[in-house]
């Protein structure tokens, strides 16, 4: 700050700046370390490499000036390739550049990636950019290294920020219908960066007479950003932005046809309109395709994350979608079954019999990962007997269908006083348990069995171990209720999750800790740590023993449940990560953000491999099906959005909700999609029409444009009032009854 | 208008006076006004961001309001101290001062003294956290149970009836017709499509599952038949069940089917348990009933001014019925009259035009003033005061002319309370003060004395209240919100409101299945008075008729006594707030049973026995009997 408003720069000073993320400030070395992480630097300099090039007399004093940076901090390398690729004479760079340092290459390459680098880290990142920007401050008039720098101080005449817009804006309005629409789409971006340009050096007054032209134009779904940016008017608001900042580091990612942006790229240089050139060209990452421009209908479906949409090769890798092969435990399930048959005295079918071996027989599918990827946790016997118990409730499973809809059982959750903040039910939906926003956890028993807690260890010394009942004796009679509390958690409850076993519930809250409690003793076991802001939500594998946790720091995290820190974490979402989803077969992690995009992670190398864009608001829900090809999303929107895997591409949009979709479930079969919302109503959706009719051919998914027919309302196969209840979550039981709850707010 | 709103949000920066202000509130004198503006900016910045992120915790709270807490959580993520003390559950008011040239908006914090806060009694402990469940929907069908809200809101009836091409109703639309759903998501692309379609209107059937045909066999049943407590159970499930909606048709053919044939049997009782069912389905909130006035209009109609309703009219007493019936008459043109219905009006024109007539009977006449009466004190100073004169030389001539049928007199009598009843209280307040019997005598003639005496009753009643009301308000002025109720309406020469706090229109109580409806046909009304009194001695009183009951009914046999009917009188609510419960004294009630025949005598005791106890103002929100209706029959604050 000090140094910002002093306007003073020497070396001196600069390190001291420098050496701020890092307490060991030990002169240039640790300079060094500091550029990487801010990916602008890098950027800057590739621009001042152009320039140079050209030829102009002013970028060769700026690239001599880049030159002077990189060997003063030790970068000879670099300094070397910068010199040669310019072709600067030897002289120009001073003789220290001829020592060289380990830290050299390794720094180049970081610029390189600086992408991810930054995004990795963003507890790092945040420190380290506002030093950078205290350093371009000062510089306004020297030709100083920090001119070239910084991300937004070329700087026009702010009276002509206007013009130039208008002028781009006119252009655009007059072009052919066909590109007008993927033109309109450099708007955004290039409003906000204009506007952040204006802020960034001072000119308050045309900046706020900037936005209050041009925001208008902007589209809906904007609105929230824009009202962050609204708020924003002076260059010292920006420092503690994360939205902004992020904003700055990453680049708007725009899809654009060859023609279109030839005809943008042609308006620009003949109206010699370099501001706002340079802004596409340094803050924009324009993914050229060939072939026809997309519609309107098209780009809107796509857009309105906070950073454009995904790169088309983002979403090239492939993913093993496939379910794992069911473990062999046919034998014990037919024996059990017939027993169980004949013990009620009904005859014997066959049949169902053999739809079950069927099922199990199936070969191992090609797009599966191999059993072995990660390493699951063994099947324990336990495990074993609820499996057969569910092979057992799946023959008595009703197949739903359009004319077969699920009964809706609703557990209204009374004189909760709005605090219910998140709801699970166990798999066999044996146990219900809410999170509140007193910090508790309440478990429920909704079948007859009451909760019991295991016996304390000198009551369990007196036990007889070698008999049979022994699980039944270690139960303390005493202690059976119908709901226990669980309190541990010092800030409201935002995720709850049941690990498949019901052995363990987890936890996470505002205080930004993960709790594990056990459902045998009721107690708090482990407390995981290591997102330090709240966590918005956890879930746990559907194997059991891993589980994954996302929270307001951006990062999600996946666990083993014995270890105390994470085994991956994933980051690259620009905002909180909302919500979390395991895929069906464990590899791979789904998590939803604020920043509306919807990433998918793989659990193997921690990579993202997917990155869906398309909703307008906070993703708050996500289901996969249970055939693992497709995931359904929901957002403050209200739109419910269905995803194919696979190909990575946007397959269906449910438009009905008219507020936050905060739960959805596919049924056991997959042929329903139920959704929840504040909206106080549980709708259902036809699924396997709206995955049957998809035209997945080789162009759409190798272009990633889809055509979205809206046939909501033909998918919309039922609408269920509640009174004044919102619907937090919904539950297929394994017999396809579909159980929803909510707090009733009255 | 988005634009212009995002353009304020641009522009909106706290005051520099706020932050004067402030700074003067922590002691710092003089700040500049460069450091005010760039405190301002700041502040105002930090706020919105404040606010932001607030809105994060409220989303993920599953929230819809944000309350302080997730103030307090987006400060603690900001790393900023939260706030301190006490959360406040309701809206804290903003209160607006002016002085000294500066306008200010500060909200009360008032210093509390924690030993004050320690000593008080602790609040109620909050109910736990239960869990409920219920189905939301059966393969698909919802259920309508209470749970779940009412399948067709007024509203979709409403739109149905008036607009039928436009709606659908739930649970019929099929695959053809499931557009009509979308129209609350008004999907744009949507709308070219439909465009294409002849909306048809989907045949009504009304069919009922075999549920709702057991439900209706029940409820009739129980409705007509013999055993009180059962019907009192069935009107209460007409009053509030939520999913009555397919099955109005049925009810409104049955009541209007019911009155026909019951009113050429002269089977009063039964009359009078379907006027209750109509009472009941104007009750429950959730029926449009519009669709059926056509039906329920004449049968309530039939019953109040049919020439014989009973098998014996000089005994049994159908005239609790004809009030009754005019009463809900009254209350339906209130509720459904429209200019293009204009219920009121012809209504008003039937009633005219028979009482005009001379060759009416007494009973049909009683009938056509009752109903018109119950209108309100506009109907009553316009059409049935001028006639008073011609009225009371009708009277006079049945009661002192020689030979007349018992049933005529009997009828005469009935008239002439009726008219007494209901013109006192108008002629109270449109008549300057001095009470002249010979005046009144020329003005309404054979009337006229009988008149004057109630008006006089009438006029010391209502300056009675008039002191309890002025010092009721006065007392309002102390800061208690659920108190501070209109009651100085009353004052004076107000026009006639009830009070807004108490929900108890006359005409609701009326219906409530308690011994304030004519639940038998019997001759002579028992009146009680009913004195609340609060802890300071308000007090205030309730003339209230009771019918007690006699068994005269040849179809029904039941006898609900006099004691019966006693009981839940004195369980009469104070009807104000919950939120004084807590520090309100209790309120004592008197129950004074009248002999019955004192109709007439009973007023100047009823003023001597309220003036007796009360002295101090009124501070319950109890119902005080307006003073236009003194002797306003079956008055039961429920």
């Amino acid at each position: 700050m000090a140094a910002v408003q002093g306007g003073v720069v020497d070396g001196k000073e600069e390190v001291s700046i420098k050496a701020e993320p890092q307490s060991d400030g030990t002169g240039t070395g640790d300079a060094a370390d500091g550029t990487p992480p801010s990916a602008s630097p890098g950027s800057g300099a590739a621009a001042g490499g152009g320039k140079a090039a050209a030829g102009a007399p002013e970028d060769q004093q700026t690239l001599l000036a880049v030159l002077q940076f990189l060997s003063r901090n030790k970068l000879s390398e670099s300094a070397e390739i910068l010199r040669r690729e310019a072709g600067l004479p030897e002289d120009a760079l001073e003789p220290k550049g001829t020592e060289t340092s380990g830290s050299g290459p390794g720094g180049a390459g970081d610029v390189d990636g600086g992408d991810p680098a930054s995004l990795l880290s963003r507890v790092t990142v945040c420190p380290a950019a506002a030093p950078a920007l205290a350093k371009v401050t000062a510089g306004d008039d020297q030709p100083d290294v920090s001119v070239v720098l910084s991300a937004y101080s070329q700087q026009g005449d702010p009276a002509l920020y206007q013009v130039y817009y208008r002028d781009l804006k006119k252009f655009i309005e007059m072009v052919l219908d066909c590109h007008r629409a993927e033109l309109s789409q450099v708007f955004y971006p290039l409003f906000v960066h204009m506007y952040l340009e204006l802020v960034y050096n001072n000119h308050e007054n045309e900046a706020k007479a900037f936005f209050e032209k041009f925001s208008g134009d902007q589209e809906c779904y904007y609105e929230d950003d824009l009202r962050v940016l609204s708020g924003l008017t002076k260059k010292e608001h920006m420092r503690g932005n994360e939205t902004l900042l992020d904003f700055r580091t990453s680049k708007f990612v725009l899809r654009i046809s060859r023609d279109s942006y030839q005809l943008l790229k042609r308006h620009l240089q003949e109206r010699q309109n370099n501001q706002i050139w340079s802004i596409i060209q340094e803050h924009l990452y324009i993914d050229i395709f060939d072939g026809m421009p997309r519609s309107k209908s098209q780009i809107d479906a796509m857009s309105g994350s906070l950073a454009g949409e995904a790169k088309r090769e983002a979403n090239k890798a492939k993913v093993y979608y496939g379910l794992l092969k069911e473990p062999e435990i046919e034998l014990p399930l037919d024996d059990e079954d017939e027993e169980a048959e004949n013990e009620e005295g009904k005859p014997k079918k066959k049949k169902p019999k053999k739809d079950s071996m069927g099922s199990k027989s199936k070969k191992q599918d090609p797009n599966a990962p191999s059993q072995n990827r990660i390493p699951l946790p063994e099947l324990k016997d336990s495990d074993k007997l609820d499996k057969i118990m569910y092979m057992k409730e799946a023959t008595k499973r009703i197949r739903l269908g359009a004319d077969n809809l699920p009964s809706i059982c609703f557990y209204s959750f009374l004189n909760a006083y709005q605090g219910l903040t998140a709801v699970d039910f166990t798999d066999d939906s044996s146990l219900i348990a809410g999170g509140f926003a007193d910090s508790t956890v309440r478990v429920w028993s909704v079948t007859p069995k009451k909760l019991r807690k295991v016996k304390s260890a000198a009551d369990l010394n007196l036990i007889d171990k070698e008999s049979d009942d022994v699980l039944e004796r270690i139960m303390d009679e005493k202690t059976a209720s119908e709901s226990k509390i669980l309190c541990g958690h010092s800030g409201p409850v935002y995720g709850i999750s049941f690990s498949p076993d019901r052995n363990y519930l987890l936890s996470s809250a505002e205080d930004g800790t993960v709790r594990l409690w056990s459902l045998q003793t009721f107690t708090c076991l482990v407390a995981y740590k290591g997102h330090n802001y709240p966590v918005w939500d956890t879930q746990f594998s559907p194997f059991g023993y891993y589980f994954v946790s996302g929270g307001h720091d951006r990062v999600a995290r996946l666990w083993a449940t014995d270890h105390y820190q994470p085994l991956r974490m994933f980051a690259g979402h620009l905002a909180d990560v909302t919500c979390t989803c395991f895929h069906p077969n464990s590899n791979y992690v789904v998590t939803g953000s604020s920043d509306r995009t919807i990433r998918l992670w793989d659990v193997l190398t921690g990579n993202c491999v997917r990155i869906f864009t398309g909703h307008k608001g906070p993703i708050h829900a996500l289901a996969f099906s249970p055939n693992g090809k497709f995931l359904a999303s929901g957002a403050t929107d209200g739109r419910v959005l269905l995803w194919d895997i696979g190909h990575g591409l946007m397959v269906g949009e449910l438009k009905g909700h008219t507020d936050t979709v905060y739960s959805l479930r596919f049924s056991r079969d997959g042929e329903i999609l139920a959704s929840g919302s504040m909206d106080n109503t549980v709708r259902l959706w036809d699924a396997m029409k709206a995955f049957d009719d998809l035209e997945t051919d080789d162009f759409t998914a190798a272009t990633g444009h889809i055509h979205l027919q809206d046939n909501s309302q033909e998918l919309l196969l039922g609408t269920y009032m509640t009174k004044s209840t919102p619907v937090i979550h919904l539950h297929f039981t394994r017999r396809n009854l579909l159980l929803a709850a909510g707090a009733y707010n009255p | 208008m988005a634009e212009e709103r995002r353009q304020k949000q641009c522009s909106v920066v706290l005051p520099t006076e706020s932050m004067k202000a402030m700074a003067e509130s922590v002691g710092v004198g003089q700040l500049q006004e460069e450091s005010c503006i760039a405190l301002s900016e700041e502040v105002s910045y930090r706020i919105k961001e404040i606010a932001q992120d607030a809105l994060k915790f409220m989303h993920h709270g599953k929230r819809r309001k944000l309350t302080t807490s997730d103030i307090d959580n987006a400060l603690k993520l900001k790393n900023v101290e939260p706030l301190y003390g006490f959360q406040s559950q309701e809206f804290i008011p903003f209160r607006f001062a002016s002085g000294g040239g500066r306008e200010l908006h500060f909200y009360e914090e008032k210093e509390v003294d924690l030993s004050d806060i320690i000593n008080t009694p602790l609040p109620r402990v909050p109910l736990d956290v239960s869990l409920k469940a219920h189905w939301l929907s059966i393969e698909g069908v919802q259920p309508s149970i209470p749970e779940n809200p009412p399948p067709a809101t007024k509203e979709q009836q409403k739109t149905e009836s008036t607009e039928p091409l436009k709606v659908v109703k739930p649970g019929q639309e099929e695959e053809g017709t499931i557009q009509g759903k979308g129209q609350g998501a008004s999907a744009p692309d949507g709308k070219g499509k439909e465009k294409g379609l002849i909306r048809l209107k989907p045949r009504s059937t009304h069919e009922l599952s075999v549920e709702q045909q057991l439900y209706y066999k029940e409820i009739t049943e129980a409705c007509v038949g013999s055993c009180e407590a059962k019907r009192a159970e069935a009107l209460q499930s007409i009053a509030t069940d939520p999913g009555l909606y397919q099955m109005l048709p049925r009810f409104s053919t049955f009541i209007s089917e019911g009155v026909r044939v019951n009113v050429v049997q002269n089977n009063l009782a039964l009359l009078i348990y379907l006027m209750r069912m109509v009472k009941a389905l104007m009750d429950n909130p959730t029926l449009y009933l519009e669709k059926y006035l056509h039906e329920l209009i004449p049968a309530v109609v039939t019953c109040i001014v049919s020439k014989q309703l009973c098998l014996r009219p000089d005994v049994d007493n159908h005239w609790a019925l004809r009030d009754f019936a005019a009463r809900l008459m009254a209350q339906s043109c209130k509720t459904f009259s429209t200019t293009t219905n204009n219920i009121q009006s012809r209504i008003t024109k039937t009633f005219t035009k028979s009482w005009l007539d001379d060759k009416t009977q007494w009973t049909t006449r009683y009938g056509c003033i009752a109903g018109l009466a119950e209108l309100g004190p506009d109907v009553i100073k316009t059409l049935i005061l001028p006639r008073l004169t011609v009225e009371g030389a009708r009277i006079k001539a049945v009661m002192e002319g020689s030979v007349v049928s018992n049933i005529d007199k009997i009828g005469a009598e009935h008239v002439q309370s009726l008219l007494l009843k209901h013109c006192a209280s108008v002629i109270a307040k449109i008549r300057p003060q001095p009470d002249n019997v010979e005046q009144y005598r020329a003005d309404y003639g054979y009337l006229g004395p009988m008149l004057c005496s109630h008006v006089v009753k009438a006029r010391t009643q209502a300056a009675l209240q008039a002191q309890q009301v002025n010092r009721t308000t006065l007392t309002i002025t102390q800061p208690r919100p659920t108190l501070s109720v209109s009651q100085s309406g009353l004052s004076g020469s107000g026009g006639p409101r009830t009070p807004s706090i108490i929900k108890v229109p006359s005409s609701l109580t009326l219906m409530s299945p308690r011994p304030g409806t004519p639940s038998q046909p019997s001759p002579p009304a028992t009146k009680y008075i009913v004195m609340g009194t609060s802890a300071g001695a308000a007090s205030t009183q309730q003339v209230i008729t009771l019918s007690s009951s006699q068994s005269a009914s040849p179809v029904t046999c039941t006898v609900p006594s006099a004691t019966s009917t006693l009981q839940p009188l004195v369980k009469l609510e104070s009807g104000s707030g919950p939120g004084i419960t807590t520090s309100r004294p209790l309120q004592k009630y008197i129950v004074v049973s009248l002999p019955s025949s004192a109709s007439s005598s009973l007023e100047p005791k009823s003023s001597v026995l309220s003036t007796s106890i009360s002295s101090t103002p009124l501070e319950t929100g109890m119902k005080l009997e307006r003073s236009e209706s003194p002797g306003a029959s079956t008055q039961s604050p429920h």
